[in-house]
């Protein structure tokens, strides 16, 4: 791997991903780092900052506390922002400074919850990897230390929605039809991590049937759960009804067998040739399992970010560059990606576009699509032989 | 309309008269709030203005993100590319390996070769004494038709010496070589807008028979490096001042920095000093001041008791608009800016002594995230962090001074603030655009 892009876009890093998992939850999440974490996070990777007032902050690391190794700068400026605002609880984000010079985050937030009284989380993060890696430490931290020992059980069969970000789901209808695809099958959404839900809700997440993981940063979470409290879950996000249903199927004999489950792999394996989808693991492997229910296609996923081997299917491929990318977009019979991979799509071989929140940004927000409610149709060009 | 997830708070700390407040930081330092306003140039804007340059970013993917964005949303990704910095390069301590193989790689890769190649390094580079000079050195023996130049994306050193903007406003002009002296040539440097042509400024150029150069007026690479013929320099915004003074130095030119301003005395200086350095007849002032007394009367006239409010994206002397304007009957009412540049104390001091109410705040204190915006009355603002911090629809939408200069500026300023004032503006939408003149797809 070069680790070189000539002309395509990068993915929004863990440091993002913290701060988007935790955003709508009442918190006070705080990016360690010099300048330029914030403006690119709210610019680039939250399409909630104009209208919500959640307190994301950055540290303003300087050369010399940095050199100093002077982290009482940091502590009481997160103490004393937290004695004027009152955060239900607190989160600290690395940067790649903060890891050159080893700061140490998990004894940084004890101290922080020492003085302040309030939860408080390090995430060691550094800006070297995608969102999923931050929003998934953010997640199983929740899940951790602020889930609470459930009571009782729901009587109904219910779920809580696991890896929900804007990043991979936007702020349009998405997350809507999320719910609403479950509903109609029976299963009540408990809460939904974390969009358009409470912090409240989250902490009795321990009381729902099954978790469901709809992207790969909810994964870790939902082993925390099951170590906790032995709650079983599904792999896949509810994409149009045929595979919600397969979904729902998974769910109930998950929720009275107890066993975990990966319906996302239900699908014919696809290679060069196929129609290839470049995506996040969990929604697009989900896509491409409805794409085959609904309308018989064979669809080869490309992941270029974090997931598990198990998540994809023998024609699957991991790529991550552009070095990496070409020669699976040169023997493609079409490519379903985000815009800004176009330009290394040659021009013999179709290419549709899916904006993806996490890859572009807020360049294609307005044309983003709920392919939770509606399975868009793409043509390939050439079938295998 | 806004969501709120978290309570109320009071203003102690983030609002102070400035009567009470210390110069130049009236705010005490803590954590950092980033309001939505985007219009403020960053380093790939600048960049950009290198004709047929190319930009090579190298750093972790966190910082990568933003600037590439910011080159995907201009339509500029053509002249952009990355190498990302992983864990195992710092673990390692390849980052000399990887920027010279990455950049080789980049480079052999695009379709045509560029004149030149920005690379922009990061803190990491800083922190961990990668060996720079060696690698542009094998990069120049690979590459010797490209002229590279080494930017740096290093925010960590903003309170070290020279500030990354201002890095980068000198490194705009570090591709240029040596050359012979054009007679009567003067080269305006380190502006995101081109001084407009009414100011009293150009026309005493243009008048005086000189030819004016400036990046903004570039087509092609070659025409940049005809830049380094003047025989003069000019800057006029604060952070373009080092960079002219090193260029000046490099080339053996003059160097002169006339800064942009709102008091009539020091217009008259600066335009004093245009005329002596390079010998131009200096006109009378009256006239001009006549013009902008009349547009400054104008504006009054119908702007009348209307609260205005003042950012320091909009100029680099906030206190010294706001000054111009309380001195004019108009009602300005708070200044936002985290701390001033020494070129306002005059201003300050003034205001403190005829306006010691006016109130000043911060922009990036935490408490601004959660303060109220919504004004009960009609606000003007000069600026698009004072038009979103008062939810204002009747804004200037201005940055760095946008090209306004002398008592030009001033009159120009006026009419702007009239048209402000008479017809509202979507806000949302036109603050968020990054790089307010760039071009932008969003």
């Amino acid at each position: 791997m070069r680790q070189t892009a000539s002309i395509i876009s990068t993915y929004t890093a863990d440091v993002s991903g913290v701060c988007s998992a935790l955003f709508e939850l009442g918190g006070m999440t705080v990016m360690h780092d010099a300048s330029g974490c914030n403006s690119t996070y709210n610019t680039h990777d939250e399409p909630r900052w104009y209208d919500t007032d959640s307190l994301v902050f950055l540290s303003g690391l300087s050369e010399l506390e940095a050199v100093m190794g002077d982290d009482e700068k940091f502590i009481g400026d997160v103490a004393e922002a937290a004695r004027e605002l009152h955060p239900a609880f607190i989160a600290l984000a690395g940067t790649p400074i903060p890891m050159v010079i080893g700061t140490d985050f998990a004894a940084l937030a004890a101290l922080i919850q020492q003085r302040t009284g309030i939860p408080t989380f390090g995430f060691a993060t550094n800006g070297m990897h995608s969102y999923l890696s931050g929003a998934s430490q953010a997640f199983a931290t929740l899940a951790e230390r602020l889930v609470q020992e459930p009571r009782e059980r729901r009587k109904e069969l219910s779920v809580n929605l696991l890896g929900v970000t804007p990043l991979d789901f936007s702020v349009g209808p998405m997350v809507g039809s999320l719910r609403r695809r479950l509903e109609a099958e029976g299963i009540a959404v408990a809460s939904c991590w974390a969009m358009g839900d409470s912090l409240e809700n989250i902490c009795r997440a321990g009381e729902a049937t099954v978790n469901l993981v709809v992207s790969w940063c909810g994964l870790a979470a939902a082993r925390v759960l099951r170590r906790r409290f032995g709650t079983p879950y599904v792999v896949g996000a509810p994409v149009g009804e045929a595979f919600t249903h397969v979904l729902a199927e998974e769910i109930r004999a998950a929720a009275r067998d107890g066993q975990d489950r990966l319906p996302l792999t239900k699908r014919p394996p696809a290679g060069p040739g196929d129609l290839t989808l470049i995506a996040e693991s969990v929604t697009g492997g989900s896509l491409a399992a409805a794409m085959a229910l609904e309308q018989g296609k064979r669809v080869r996923l490309v992941c270029p970010l974090e997931t598990e081997d198990g998540f994809l299917l023998p024609g699957d491929v991991r790529a991550r560059d552009e070095v990496e990318l070409e020669p699976l977009f040169k023997e493609a019979g079409g490519i379903i990606a985000d815009p800004l991979y176009r330009p290394l799509c040659p021009p013999e071989v179709p290419f549709y576009e899916l904006p993806h929140e996490a890859f572009s940004g807020r360049i294609y927000r307005r044309d983003i699509q709920d392919f939770i409610d509606h399975i868009p149709f793409f043509e390939e060009k050439r079938k295998r032989s | 309309m806004l969501t709120r997830v978290n309570g109320p708070v009071d203003d102690t700390g983030a609002a102070v008269a400035i009567k009470d407040a210390s110069f130049p930081a009236p705010f005490a330092s803590g954590l950092e709030y980033a309001a939505p306003a985007r219009g403020t140039w960053n380093i790939v804007h600048v960049g950009m203005l290198i004709p047929q340059a190319h930009q090579i970013f190298v750093c972790a993917q966190g910082c990568l993100r933003g600037v590439v964005l910011t080159a995907a949303e201009m339509g500029a990704q053509e002249r952009f590319s990355t190498v990302a910095i992983e864990e195992h390069n710092v673990l390692e301590g390849d980052l000399e390996e990887l920027l010279v193989d990455g950049v080789t790689d980049i480079l052999r890769r695009l379709p045509k070769r560029p004149p030149a190649v920005l690379i922009y390094t990061s803190c990491i580079h800083h922190f961990l004494a990668c060996d720079l000079p060696l690698v542009y050195q094998r990069l120049g023996e690979r590459f010797p038709e490209v002229d590279f130049v080494d930017c740096y994306m290093n925010p960590i050193m903003r309170k070290s010496g020279l500030t990354p903007d201002q890095l980068m406003r000198r490194q705009l002009y570090a591709a240029l070589k040596p050359r012979p002296r054009e007679e009567r040539t003067v080269g305006i440097l380190g502006n995101c807008f081109p001084l407009e042509e009414s100011s009293e400024l150009m026309r005493m150029l243009r008048g005086g028979g000189w030819t004016v150069r400036d990046i903004h007026y570039c087509r092609s690479y070659a025409e940049y490096q005809r830049l380094a013929g003047c025989e003069t320099f000019l800057t006029t915004f604060p952070a373009a001042r080092a960079g002219g003074e090193a260029l000046a130095q490099r080339l053996g030119r003059e160097h002169l920095y006339l800064p942009g301003c709102w008091g009539y005395d020091e217009i008259g200086r600066n335009l004093d000093t245009l005329a002596e350095a390079l010998e131009l007849p200096r006109e009378e002032d009256g006239e001009a001041v006549e013009r902008a007394e009349e547009a400054l009367a104008a504006a009054h006239r119908i702007i009348g008791q209307c609260p205005v409010v003042i950012d320091y994206t909009a100029t680099a002397r906030p206190l010294g608009l706001a000054r111009l304007l309380l001195a004019h009957g108009f009602q300005v009412r708070t200044v936002y800016a985290d701390s001033f540049s020494g070129e306002e104390k005059e201003d300050f001091l003034w205001l403190q002594a005829h306006a010691p109410e006016l109130t000043l705040r911060p922009t990036v204190q935490v408490k601004m995230r959660l303060l109220p915006r919504q004004r009960p009355e009609k606000t003007l603002a000069i600026g698009q962090k004072a038009a979103y911090f008062t939810a204002s629809r009747f804004f200037v939408n201005l940055v760095e001074g946008g090209g306004l200069y002398g008592y030009d500026g001033v009159r120009r300023m006026a009419q702007l603030m009239l048209d402000a004032y008479l017809h509202e503006r979507d806000t949302r939408t036109l603050i968020q655009v990054k790089g307010l003149g760039c071009g932008c797809c969003v």
